[in-house]
């Protein structure tokens, strides 16, 4: 058995310690709204925050997060921040199929978090490892700004 | 895609009561065709699904006033959840954002009104169901007028309709409370629609009813499907196409925790486990011992030569006009080029799966599906079972560009295997690896052009011949889009191109290749090819007799207003002819594909042999756009998804096996390399066309226009990758 906080809550799990956050997240706890799409780090579908730092669930063993707080997309409506990336989000109709969008929304909120006056290219810096196959990046780009100004 | 049956558009319409009291619309299209996979009988479809209103409607209102539209597409992205209830919200006079949305079953009710089968697919949806959707509003809220005026004691005529209320004078009844009335009445013979300028929501930029969803993380794709028992299983496929197991060895993957069952499928050997990550370490410790068969040696570059090979020689004639032969001594300048594209994958981002429930007379299946029809048949085939006995649960589809649109039903069919054998429920997944290498591509073609130029620098020959795989040859298409040997997504946009239409001599012919790649529809299918060829050509042409592609364009496009419109409004909005920052360079590409007319025109750089697309602008008139936002929005998905693929993606193989696997070499548009991108409308009354795909085509031609306007090199081949390095 392993704990791990997953959205300000300490979970009980039964995982074994190389499985990955992603696989615990989706197969153990059923929380499906992060993703699965490439499974080595490529794609952002699977981004999480672990304290409060944007990683790749998919590639991050359970056990690396031991004694850390996970913080999914099901928690965003209680983030300061991830209120106003989804409220951005919608604003601006970004999504389309929807199926990266939990990963770009994560992304977003790490930067936003962090860097409250993004340019476009830290846009480009943070945002590039989240890929979209249907092509929302102009919308994420104005949403980002979007948020920006309303967070300042 | 062309219509492949033609039935009749006409259709029943039918009220019914609920059993809860409610009332429910349905539709059934008379003599209406389904295709059908060998061996499965044809039930009295039409009939048998008028007996069964319940699932197979189009809209319900509950007696506590919810309002639930079905829909018979599936929703990939293309924002049709939205558009289609548009069109009901827009007749029965309610609020649009408390409409309730569903995936529509697999049945007889819900093929497609030009295709006779359940597709989501040809960028149809939303000009197929204009007028289906819309009746089942306007007759809806012609039974719930009918029954507040009885209930009222007054005329139908006198009453009006508002936000899900009849209303007359100071009495106001909402549409639950009159639902139960309303579905003991007769069904109105015929409805009248609205007119264009009495509509309130059609026609008007509407923000999409699965965005809340799809923006908190509980919107449900196939891959989100979990209930007690249901494992997970991958299985382990041949590394070459038609390759078969020989012997495996499952002992190292049945010591794998969590790892329950080892089984073999006719794909392959499927790993059966509680979860992804065991069943994932279990395909890793499973030995597998294949028989690669004849296709060991397969090789992309051995392939375009033999391409070029048959290029040489005339294949079938898909086009032909005047005599090239006698016309040719006329010729002032020859333009001869090959243009070469490789094979895609479409990679959505939801890698492939599907969750299968057997019982004794029964199965279920929870996927993502843009063919729920033809999955059906093919589920009850290797079960062998009735269609009906088979549900379907389409689920979000986390993209499709085509992939999930399969007449074999290739990852269905898997999936069914799978649980067939394991004996137990099951969630079949495919991982990005198997996705980027099991295939369904994108078909590679070679052509070849050789185009003779008049003393005023117009095309007066043009022969034209084409190289690749059918799409459709072995699928129930084949019957109707392939013609003497001619299927019609090999040649779509070169055979009935505008251009050929004003050069008094042409021939445009086809060599259909075989190769063991599965192929498939890909993003605006053979428009994804013929189009980066002949923009290509117009645009070298254009530059041969030394004129402005723009106006070449102009001139050859005289009699096709269409295509005039969107060439116009882009090059105005691009500013075409004015000048651009140091060293950005435009290109343009104009192409009819799906109904609908788009152009493209890319400002790009090219330094030190590395090329940036900075902007690119838009235009397209596809008839009226009933959500002109989400056209936008699909417009913005094209670029993207057709500069990805211009840029950098490919699918090659050696030694019988795909190179690629991942993401990280098989690449695809990221947000650092994005343009900027401007959409303009035509505002244009003519035949509606499609959205999803037209704007993919142009993309391609519009970039590497723009690179021969900055370098003077003409890229020939796809992708541009390093080519100018």
């Amino acid at each position: 058995m392993i704990t791990l906080n997953i959205n300000g809550k300490d979970v009980q799990l039964d995982a074994p310690e190389d499985m990955p956050i992603l696989w615990a997240l989706r197969d153990v706890v059923h929380l499906t709204g992060t993703k699965f799409g490439c499974g080595m780090a490529q794609c952002g579908a699977c981004t999480v925050h672990l304290d409060g730092q944007a990683i790749r669930s998919c590639v991050t063993p359970v056990t690396a997060a031991v004694g850390k707080k996970i913080t999914t997309i099901e928690h965003m409506q209680n983030d300061k921040v991830g209120q106003v990336v989804q409220a951005a989000w919608s604003a601006v109709d970004v999504v389309q199929c929807g199926y990266c969008q939990s990963g770009q929304i994560m992304a977003a909120t790490a930067l936003l978090t962090s860097n409250k006056k993004p340019t476009d290219d830290d846009i480009d810096a943070a945002m590039s490892g989240n890929i979209c196959r249907c092509g929302t990046y102009p919308r994420i780009r104005a949403a980002i700004h979007e948020a920006a100004n309303k967070l300042a | 895609m062309n219509s492949p049956l033609n039935i009749s558009r006409r259709t029943f319409i039918k009220a019914t009561a609920l059993a809860v009291g409610g009332l429910v619309i349905a539709f059934s299209i008379p003599n209406a065709k389904r295709f059908l996979l060998p061996g499965i009988p044809e039930a009295n479809a039409a009939e048998e699904g008028n007996k069964l209103p319940t699932p197979n409607a189009f809209l319900r209102i509950d007696t506590d006033n919810t309002i639930t539209v079905m829909l018979a597409h599936s929703e990939m992205g293309q924002s049709i959840w939205t558009t289609l209830p548009m069109l009901i919200a827009e007749e029965l006079d309610v609020d649009l954002s408390k409409v309730k949305v569903m995936h529509a079953p697999a049945a007889p009710e819900y093929i497609h009104t030009a295709y006779g089968i359940q597709i989501t697919g040809g960028s149809s949806t939303t000009w197929s169901e204009f007028d289906r959707y819309r009746q089942a509003g306007a007759l809806t809220r012609a039974l719930l007028v009918n029954a507040a005026a009885k209930k009222l004691g007054v005329t139908a005529e006198s009453i009006k309709t508002e936000n899900g209320f009849a209303i007359s004078g100071d009495k106001k009844i909402s549409y639950g409370d009159l639902a139960e009335a309303a579905a003991k009445l007769e069904t109105p013979k015929a409805v009248t629609l609205k007119q264009p300028k009495d509509w309130k929501i059609i026609g008007k930029a509407t923000k999409r009813l699965d965005g809340p969803e799809k923006i908190n993380g509980t919107a449900i794709f196939g891959q989100d499907i979990h209930f007690e028992g249901l494992m997970t299983a991958m299985v382990a496929r041949s590394p070459v196409f038609g390759g078969s197991v020989k012997s495996f060895d499952a002992s190292a993957a049945k010591k794998i925790k969590g790892v329950q069952q080892v089984v073999q499928v006719p794909s392959g050997v499927a790993v059966i486990a509680d979860n992804y990550w065991a069943a994932k370490q279990g395909r890793e410790a499973l030995k597998v011992e294949w028989n690669l068969g004849p296709n060991a040696g397969l090789d992309s570059k051995a392939l375009v030569s033999e391409y070029r090979k048959m290029a040489a020689t005339q294949g079938l004639t898909a086009a032909k006009a005047g005599d090239i032969k006698t016309a040719s001594a006329k010729v002032t300048k020859t333009v001869e080029a090959e243009y070469v594209l490789p094979y895609l994958a479409h990679s959505p981002m939801e890698p492939l799966n599907c969750s299968v429930k057997i019982s004794k007379d029964a199965c279920e299946i929870w996927t993502g599906t843009q063919m729920q029809g033809t999955d059906q048949q093919a589920a009850a085939k290797i079960l062998g079972l009735k269609p009906e006995q088979v549900t379907i649960h389409t689920l979000f589809l986390g993209g499709g560009f085509g992939r999930r649109a399969n007449p074999a039903a290739d990852f269905v069919s898997e999936a069914v295997q799978v649980a067939k054998a394991a004996g137990v429920p099951v969630k079949t997944v495919w991982s990005r690896e198997d996705d980027v290498k099991g295939g369904y591509y994108r078909p590679m073609y070679l052509h070849k052009a050789k185009i003779g130029l008049d003393a005023n620098g117009m095309p007066a020959t043009w022969e034209h011949t084409i190289v690749g795989q059918s799409i459709l040859l072995g699928t129930p298409f084949e019957a109707f889009m392939i013609k003497e040997g001619v299927d019609a997504t090999s040649v779509e946009g070169v055979a009935d191109s505008p251009y050929l239409k004003s050069v008094p001599n042409y021939q445009v012919s086809l060599h259909t290749a075989k190769t063991a790649i599965p192929v498939l529809w890909w993003r605006s299918v053979g428009h994804s090819h013929s189009a980066l060829v002949m923009e290509s050509l117009i645009d070298e042409l254009a530059h041969t007799a030394k004129k402005d592609p723009l106006e070449y364009r102009r001139a050859l496009l005289k009699d096709h207003p269409r295509h005039l419109a969107a060439l116009n409004l882009a090059a105005e909005k691009a500013g075409w002819g004015k000048p651009l920052p140091k060293d950005v360079f435009r290109g343009i590409a104009v192409h009819e594909s799906f109904g609908s007319f788009v152009t493209q025109v890319a400002e790009v750089s090219v330094d030190k042999g590395v090329v940036k697309v900075h902007r690119m602008v838009c235009a397209i008139d596809c008839g009226l756009s009933v959500n002109p936002d989400s056209l936008k929005a699909q417009m913005e998905s094209s670029i993207s998804f057709g500069l990805g693929a211009a840029m950098q993606s490919e699918i090659t193989f050696k030694d019988g096996m795909v190179e690629q696997s991942n993401f990280h070499d098989y690449k695809v548009m990221r947000m650092a390399d994005m343009p900027k991108v401007e959409v303009y409308i035509v505002q244009s009354t003519e035949k509606m066309g499609g959205a999803g795909e037209p704007g993919l085509p142009p993309v391609a031609p519009a970039v590497t226009n723009a690179i021969f306007a900055a370098t003077g090199k003409r890229i020939r081949s796809l992708p541009i990758g390093n080519q100018l390095a």
